[in-house]
């Protein structure tokens, strides 16, 4: 066998020292070859990043420290290379890019010589040689008019367009291993599938080897030739891509595949991964995923698994894959029956509409000069109509800046609108001022997407779910307020004690959990819920979405569900609307617009979700650049510039609505009336 | 018989000790409130400077309960009369070091004075000499044995300041070994070896130094001068430990007086912007480009005409120099708030659009409640860094604006009249330098234990400092 590019030994990091200190990355082996994408896949807090900043020796300092093991580039040990000698390694033959490119880029700096000062560094070039390269760079990474943003700024630039920039930098070292830390997780999905797309077609052409880091199955299954699942700072199991896929062997693997929300699993509970990834500052004496797996029996309690090599390069680190042992039947039983069932009914055939949203316009106004003059707009929401019945689910998807968010803000009287009508319950809501509204905002409520920002860190959670009630004047007196926090704290499987912490000492899934809870303590209707679960690991999201399925077919409430995750979407949504620049260019029940989409949008949306079914080898529809500025949208169709199947009609005049169905509309000119 | 005296100042500032009483108890079970607070104790310089700062808070405190002595009772009077003179506890402890006025100048520990002054001898001779101090070394029958004297008192006062302290050690022990449910003897060997979480021996050590000093200044200065007298005779320890509470009321009253402009206003420009935020902004931009001390000069001289003009507004020497005390804070916390309050501003324009400002809007809850539950607990970091920060710099202003002869009134005892007077005193030959250097070395350790105390707390409370 020939000689692999990078050999990881036994590698192991401590950060901090005493009992605080943690270990994330614990005894961690694997090797990558010349050309192969290598994906280390995990939740968040597993050490997958911290491995990789480890193999470039670029740990937090200075309380971050390798104890142990051996990383060998090419057959030289990395471990062993003084400060200067792993200068030249670090972007020369081993690059990184990084997940947020809006902060991996210098802004005082222009891309060009950002890119430059690499090329310097690692190949010595200078002025027009320098140059010419750099243009050759920003072509190769499919940024058009390389001559132009060779001069610009970060800022001038979107998010895929800086993306790219950062691969232009990692790729002027001209590297043996691109290191990726989730490199599309902050960007939209037909953005992430052009920056995939373009790792891929790099990789072909100069056959460097790929170390891809990610939480996201689908990316691992189009990207991947070898994966390796990483929990609680270990490998826990490695495999080659089709072998993993076919058949995940550890039971955190299997499990995090079951978690996957998808349109298969409707009405469905979806598998949940019980509880969170355990602290990292202990000795362990079991298996570490022995607390959340459903295989588990009392021998996982007792004695750390060993790695048991299950074929060439494959394993798996789990007292199941022992053959010394035989493992008790499965406690999983219990709990697949209750995942298998169908538990929510339909809903009821009676159809009234709780909510009506009709031409609802907002527009920001722009200010330029001395005297602040309006010289424009940023058409956010420009003319949308939707509507929510009772106890059903509304699913508003679109990548970001398309104004979802804004909608549903200005749907609550968060935003003011600019024009159109709220019709919540027959009440106009634009209408009403003052204490009308005030009161009026008990029935419909919002659960945000960060659970970081969305609790004031300075209020206990009983006071945070109490605040709604006061505010509202219901739920009577003190005593009963707080028997009612506790209820409500018992019904979003959070304890009754919990109501005296605070929100810091909670894990980002029962904060979003305590959201909820805020949210009904007002009894409300509607609930806009505004991207809740895209903050979260797929574990953690099950575990949100299942509740939020059990309130709803509880207490018959309507959501309106922002997102972007189309998975989510089919397994949750009831209808679909699909917005683009302000506007709703499809809507219809979820089968008719995710099985046959008919707006080009909308398929090129569908295309690009990386998916795991589907082999690694589909035909995604690539959207050229980026979504258009709100501000001057394009004349005529607004997709027009990107739309493949654009024709002459859609550069004159923005498309009527179309019926296909009673229930299915889209606008496009391909579809005339 | 006695009578109380209040004046404003006393009264702000008990008001001030209140307020922090009150704080403190209410931030008792808040954990998230006491958790910054456990960070700055565990800093070892952080307790060393509060223990110093706390001597100087106890000796402004004594000196802010003030009173008048009754006058001895005259034939066929009535009512009781008062002393014009209005005098503070810290005043009766000092008792020697106040009353012992000496002709003029005296050097640190003289037994002579530091002037020839021309003497008529027994046979009617004049002589021209430096004559014997009147308390000074007074006790002595030999000046030449002022040395040995000085020792056996200093070694007395190490004495006393090293039993107090053992006494404290062994206290500290006790509360902390039943509080922990540990023996005595083991909770003693961890104090002294220093490994308790809050740095109590560092703290022990403080104190043991204060006590050191205080012990050898009690025991030194009932029989000598022993940073000398001034040009009128007053003991200089006397004028500087006096010049105290003038330090800190203008340090902490100022704030008193900025916080409510810059909290206020700040939180309103960054919350309801539009035309709110453009009057405010409009406000400080111009307050800001006018020059303080100028702003601080005219005002304080047009008070000046004022409290000359009216007279009969008060009764004693001491109310008229209070008043003008405070108006000094009043005047420098209307030209100090700006930097305060732009800086709540931009965090309130942050703020605000944070989710939990929004979901308290989506439950309708009324503007004032979001201002006062969700904003202010959140910028309450930013208040207190900026006021433990500004605290050693409005000291120095004190003394600077003292200085230029715009500060507080010339009766009022501060270190910046102190060094004022000193211009002249370092002017003359032979060089009176004591006066100087005692302000000096005063206000340096108040305002270092203060900037090393706010680094401290500017650390703990910080949230972009926390890793």
């Amino acid at each position: 066998m020939t000689q692999p590019l990078l050999d990881v030994t036994d590698l192991r990091v401590r950060i901090g020292a005493g009992d605080r200190g943690i270990r994330p990355v614990d005894g961690v082996s694997f090797h990558i070859r010349r050309g192969e994408t290598f994906a280390l896949l995990g939740e968040s807090g597993c050490g997958k990043s911290m491995t990789a900043l480890s193999l470039l020796r670029l740990l937090p300092q200075p309380a971050g420290r390798i104890t142990g093991g051996s990383v060998k580039l090419d057959g030289e040990e990395l471990m062993a290379l003084p400060e200067t000698g792993m200068r030249s390694i670090r972007g020369g033959r081993i690059a990184m890019i990084f997940q947020e490119p809006m902060t991996s880029l210098n802004p005082v700096m222009t891309v060009g010589a950002q890119i430059e000062e690499s090329l310097q560094q690692h190949q010595g070039l200078r002025g027009a040689v320098a140059r010419q390269r750099v243009l050759e760079l920003l072509d190769a990474v499919g940024i058009p008019d390389a001559e132009r943003r060779y001069g610009e700024y970060p800022h001038q630039l979107s998010g895929g367009m800086k993306q790219r920039i950062m691969i232009a930098i990692a790729l002027a070292g001209d590297p043996d291993l691109l290191i990726a830390d989730e490199p599309t997780t902050a960007l939209d999905v037909t953005i992430q599938a052009q920056v995939l797309e373009l790792i891929k077609q790099l990789q072909r052409e100069r056959g460097m080897a790929v170390l891809l880091i990610t939480h996201d199955l689908g990316v691992v299954s189009g990207m991947a030739d070898h994966v390796a699942v990483m929990y609680a700072g270990q490998i826990v199991e490695q495999a080659p891509r089709d072998a993993f896929f076919a058949q995940p062997r550890h039971p955190y693997s299997r499990m995090l595949f079951s978690a996957l929300p998808d349109s298969s699993k409707r009405e469905e509970r979806l598998a949940v991964i019980p509880g969170t990834v355990p602290a990292l500052n202990q000795t362990f004496q079991g298996c570490r995923f022995a607390g959340r797996c459903d295989r588990g029996w009392a021998h996982c309690e007792r004695a750390v698994p060993e790695w048991f090599e299950t074929g060439s390069e494959t394993g798996v680190r789990c007292h199941l894959a022992d053959p010394q042992i035989s493992a008790p039947g499965s406690r999983a039983e219990e709990a697949d029956r209750a995942t298998g069932q169908r538990v929510y009914g339909e809903a009821g055939a009676v159809r009234t509409e709780l909510l009506q949203v009709d031409g609802l316009k907002v527009f920001f106004p722009i200010h330029k000069g001395f005297f602040k003059r309006v010289v424009g707009h940023v058409r956010a929401v420009d003319d949308v109509s939707i509507s929510i019945p009772r106890g059903q689910t509304l699913a508003l998807v679109g990548e970001s800046g398309c104004g979802k968010t804004t909608a549903g803000k200005a749907i609550l009287q968060l935003l003011e609108a600019t024009a159109g009508k709220v019709q919540f319950e027959g009440v106009e809501l634009t209408a009403l001022r003052g204490e009308a509204l005030r009161s009026r905002r008990r029935d419909f409520q919002i659960i945000f997407q960060d659970p970081f920002s969305s609790m004031n860190p300075r209020m206990s959670v009983g006071d945070i779910i109490e605040e709604g009630m006061t505010a509202q004047r219901i739920g009577g007196a003190a005593p009963q307020r707080r028997q009612r926090v506790q209820q409500l704290l018992e019904q979003v499987g959070l304890r009754p004690e919990h109501a005296h912490r605070y929100p810091h000492e909670f894990s980002g899934g029962q904060r979003q959990r305590i959201c909820i809870a805020r949210a009904l303590a007002v009894n409300p209707k509607l609930i806009v819920c505004d991207e809740p679960t895209s903050a979260l690991d797929v574990s953690v999201q099950a575990q949100i979405l299942n509740l939020l399925q059990d309130l709803q077919s509880e207490l018959g409430l309507s959501y309106l569900f922002i997102t972007h995750d189309l998975s989510v979407v089919s397994y949750l949504a009831d209808r679909v609307a699909v917005m683009y620049l302000g506007r709703i260019v499809e809507e219809g029940e979820v089968h008719e617009v995710l099985d046959s989409p008919r707006h080009p949008y909308t398929e090129a949306l569908l295309s690009a979700v990386p998916s795991i079914d589907a082999g690694g080898e589909t035909t995604v529809i690539r959207l050229e650049g980026d979504l258009p500025s709100p501000s001057s949208p394009p004349a005529g169709c607004h997709f027009h510039p990107r739309c493949p199947r654009a024709v002459a009609e859609c550069t004159r005049s923005y498309p009527q609505r179309t019926d296909l169905s009673a229930t299915h509309q889209v606008r496009c000119h391909l579809y005339p009336g | 018989m006695i009578q109380p005296v209040i004046l404003w100042t006393d009264a702000l500032v008990f008001l001030l000790v209140v307020v922090v009483l009150v704080f403190a108890l209410y931030a008792r079970n808040k954990e998230h409130l006491r958790a910054p607070w456990r960070q700055v104790v565990r800093s070892r310089m952080a307790v060393a400077s509060l223990v110093v700062l706390s001597a100087y808070t106890v000796t402004g405190l004594l000196d802010s309960i003030h009173f008048r002595t009754a006058l001895p009772e005259t034939a066929g009077q009535r009512e009781i009369q008062y002393s014009g003179e209005v005098l503070s506890v810290l005043d009766t402890l000092l008792g020697p070091v106040r009353t012992q006025v000496e002709k003029s100048y005296s050097a640190p520990f003289a037994t002579h004075l530091y002037t020839r002054e021309s003497v008529t001898t027994g046979e009617g001779e004049t002589v021209r000499i430096f004559p014997r101090l009147q308390f000074g070394g007074a006790h002595l029958a030999d000046p030449a044995h002022k040395g040995a004297d000085i020792a056996a008192r200093s070694a007395i006062a190490a004495a006393q300041a090293v039993s107090a302290t053992a006494a404290l050690y062994l206290l500290a022990g006790v509360m902390l070994a039943r509080r922990r449910r540990r023996p005595l003897f083991a909770m003693l060997g961890q104090l002294a070896r220093g490994e308790t979480e809050i740095p109590w021996r560092t703290a022990l050590l403080a104190v043991l130094l204060i006590a050191l000093l205080v012990a050898l200044l009690a025991n030194l200065s009932a029989a000598y001068h022993v940073l000398g007298t001034d040009k009128v005779g007053q003991d200089v320890l006397y004028q500087s430990i006096k010049s105290i509470r003038t330090g800190l009321v203008i340090g902490t009253l100022t704030t008193l007086v900025m916080l409510p402009f810059a909290v206020f206003l700040g939180m309103m420009a960054g919350y309801f912007r539009g035309w709110v935020d453009d009057v405010i902004q409009y406000l400080y931009t111009t307050l800001n480009s006018i020059p303080g001390v100028l702003l601080i000069a005219a005002a304080v001289l047009m008070m000046q005409v004022y409290m000359a003009n009216h007279p009969e507004l008060f009764e004693t020497m001491a109310e008229r120099a209070d008043l003008r005390l405070l108006f000094l804070c009043l005047i420098l916390g209307v030209t100090s708030w700006t930097g305060l309050c732009r800086l709540l501003r931009g965090e309130t324009l942050k703020l605000r659009e944070l989710d939990y400002v929004q979901a308290a809007t989506a439950f309708g809850v009324s503007r004032a409640t979001i201002l006062v539950r969700h904003l202010l607990p959140n910028l309450l970091h930013l208040v207190l860094i900026a006021v433990v920060i500004d605290f050693s710099g409005l000291v120095l202003a004190e003394a600077v604006l003292s200085y230029v002869g715009v500060g507080v009134d010339p009766t009022t005892l501060s270190w910046g009249n102190m060094i004022n007077g000193a211009r002249l005193e370092m002017a003359r030959e032979p060089m009176v330098w004591w006066s100087l250097l005692a302000a000096f070395t005063f206000m340096f350790t108040l305002v270092l234990a203060a900037n090393l105390f706010s680094d401290a707390v500017r650390d703990a409370f910080d949230p972009r400092l926390r890793r």
